[in-house]
């Protein structure tokens, strides 16, 4: 009963998104995160396209899907700064994996999953870039305040949850 | 096996593309050695994909913001402009007041740069630009422009504003460019400290501050002064303005230099318009040439202004200081000329030897050797020959001259010389006796 349980909640809760809303979101994540911060330099503390990652991966449920749309949108933020191409990638990769590898034991939709896993990631992103830069790319000058991270992290959850609800009228059950 | 990688599928496919992903950072890290410098043509490829991808949308939501914005302050948002030109026309007037000020030293300046074979640049075109995006990342401080290789910009230009510095182009594709700024981590600038004139190497960090780290302590090195391009680093030329000096701490990760932090001159943050520094030139650019020699005229007619006002308070004065003489001079005695006694006695009176008339003695009865004016000239003495009789004022008929017929004359031996007597003098005691060797 236990087995047939988790995979009815598994198969009832998967969702996949019209292609256009898989495409055009992500990139309007990116193109408004490369935008806001001109006008508004204070808005340069939202990761935008972090936040639809980790919607993304954890509706659908997917770790494959959830890695490679990580990847994607990783990658693409990257060509747009002056970093190596793959530092945003490999660490959003990891995220989306393990949101969708989440998603698939917890409910996704109560509002205080979502608070925590928002919340969870952020630190987790910071924590994984600060890998990647300081032990795979040898910067050793590179350094993270945690203080701010911790504020970073606390901004982006509250910024998450409306763009979480309103990504949900998006979803198309499977 | 199937079933392996059925079981393990989503991992497998995680680590396939993280391992994708670190040999890809592994190929570009290992290229550019230098850092900020611009990436490989494959690197440049990917990022000129993404580029193309997003700077589009960009341009076209930039150009709605920026038509609506100047659309309202062009058209309709046009209160206080006379009072805005007033103020700026009155700005004019005193900038080139200043500017006059400056135009002396500024030439000689180019004089002394010129007798020292000084290679100076000078910014000679600039190209204006838009700033239509940024990273979207705070680890990666760039921005992008709306202007790119077909409007003749090159990896390496230098990008400032009116105010400072603001960056160089890193990468830059035909239509779009990316400036990493200075306050990038990857960034670097060489600065000279303007009073101190101290060199150093400008940078930036992980904060998004612009820092100097390489100095050891300097007790002249305050908060507050100012920071200038050194123009050693071949991309900003000389003498851009970077921005002040914030604090000066040691710095604690690497002792014993000091930490020393910048308060950037451009508003880094907030960018709309720049100026890309396309090409430089050894003389100055012919605006600059002619604004100089309108700042030397106006200097010349500030100085003949200047000159005149001072001569008339000098004439005022003259006249004041003359009457007051005057007045001195009818109360008191004064000295008279005896060869000229019309000449004017006054004190004050102006005469071409210095400190006034000089009074003459009055003539002897009974001249000497020791009267005043008895004594030959210093030039007409020669070492070791007898004195000669002095001409007299007396009687100047009887003075000692040459003989007419010096081969007559016979050499005497040297004797004391006698006290001169005016009434005969002898012709042999004369010095002026040519000596045959």
């Amino acid at each position: 009963m236990a087995t047939r349980s988790y995979t009815s909640r598994r198969e009832l809760e998967q969702h996949s998104f019209p292609p256009a809303v898989a495409i055009l979101v992500p990139l309007a994540a990116i193109v408004l995160q490369a935008l806001l911060p001109r006008p508004f330099p204070r808005l340069a503390i939202l990761d935008l396209p972090l936040i639809v990652t980790v919607f993304f991966a954890v509706s659908r449920r997917n770790p494959v899907a959830g890695t490679l749309t990580g990847a994607a949108i990783g990658l693409l933020q990257d060509a747009l700064t002056n970093q190596p191409i793959g530092v945003n990638g490999m660490a959003k990769s990891v995220i989306g994996y393990i949101a969708a590898s989440i998603g698939i034991q917890v409910d996704v939709e109560n509002l205080t999953t979502r608070v925590l896993i928002n919340f969870g990631f952020f630190l987790i992103n910071s924590f994984l870039l600060y890998l990647i830069n300081r032990h795979l790319l040898g910067l050793t000058n590179f350094h993270i305040q945690w203080l701010h991270e911790l504020i970073r992290a606390a901004i982006n959850t509250v910024v998450a949850l409306p763009i979480f609800f309103l990504l949900d009228n998006t979803k198309q059950r499977e | 096996m199937e079933s392996f990688f059925t079981r393990f599928k989503n991992v497998l496919v995680l680590v396939a593309i993280l391992l994708a992903q670190t040999i890809g950072l592994a190929v570009q890290v290992r290229r550019p050695v230098e850092s900020g410098a611009p990436d490989s043509s494959k690197v440049t490829l990917l990022r000129y994909w993404a580029v193309s991808t997003v700077t589009p949308i960009e341009r076209f939501v930039h150009a709605i913001g920026y038509n609506l914005r100047h659309g309202w302050s062009n058209y309709i948002d046009l209160r206080h402009t006379r009072q805005e030109n007033r103020d700026l026309q009155e700005q004019i007037a005193r900038l080139r007041l200043e500017q006059a000020e400056f135009a002396e030293d500024a030439m000689q300046g180019h004089r002394l740069q010129a007798l020292l074979n000084f290679q100076q640049h000078y910014v000679s075109s600039t190209v204006a630009a838009q700033v239509i995006g940024t990273s979207g990342n705070d680890l990666s401080r760039v921005i992008y422009i709306d202007k790119g290789a077909k409007d003749g910009l090159k990896p390496d230009d230098a990008v400032i504003t009116p105010d400072g510095i603001v960056g160089k182009l890193r990468d830059v594709f035909p239509h779009t460019s990316q400036v990493l700024l200075i306050n990038d981590q990857t960034s670097g600038a060489g600065v000279l400290l303007a009073s101190t004139r101290v060199r150093a190497i400008l940078r930036g960090s992980t904060t998004g501050r612009i820092i100097i780290n390489n100095l050891t302590p300097d007790s002249r090195i305050k908060p507050g002064e100012e920071v200038l391009t050194s123009g050693g680093d071949q991309v900003y030329p000389r003498g851009l303005p970077v921005g002040t000096i914030e604090s000066v701490d040691p710095d604690l990760d690497h002792q014993p230099y000091t930490l020393i932090k910048l308060r950037s001159a451009a508003n880094l943050n907030q960018l709309e318009e720049v100026l890309v520094i396309t090409s430089t030139q050894p003389t100055l650019p012919a605006p600059a040439q002619k604004d100089l020699a309108v700042a030397s005229l106006t200097a010349d007619a500030q100085a003949a202004a200047k000159q005149l006002a001072a001569q008339q308070a000098a004439e005022a004065a003259e006249a004041a200081a003359r009457s007051a003489a005057q007045i001195v001079a009818d109360r008191l005695p004064s000295l008279h000329d005896p060869d000229h006694p019309d000449a004017p006695a006054t004190p004050g009176a102006t005469s071409a030897i210095p400190g006034g008339v000089v009074p003459k003695p009055l003539p002897t009865n009974h001249p000497d050797r020791y009267s005043p004016g008895s004594t030959l000239p210093a030039a007409d003495l020669k070492p070791g020959a007898a004195n000669p009789v002095p001409a007299t004022t007396s009687s100047p008929s009887s003075s000692p001259s040459v003989p007419a017929d010096p081969q007559t004359t016979t050499p005497e031996k040297p004797r004391k010389p006698k006290p001169p007597t005016s009434e005969t003098p002898s012709p042999t005691s004369t010095p002026q006796q040519p000596q045959a060797f």
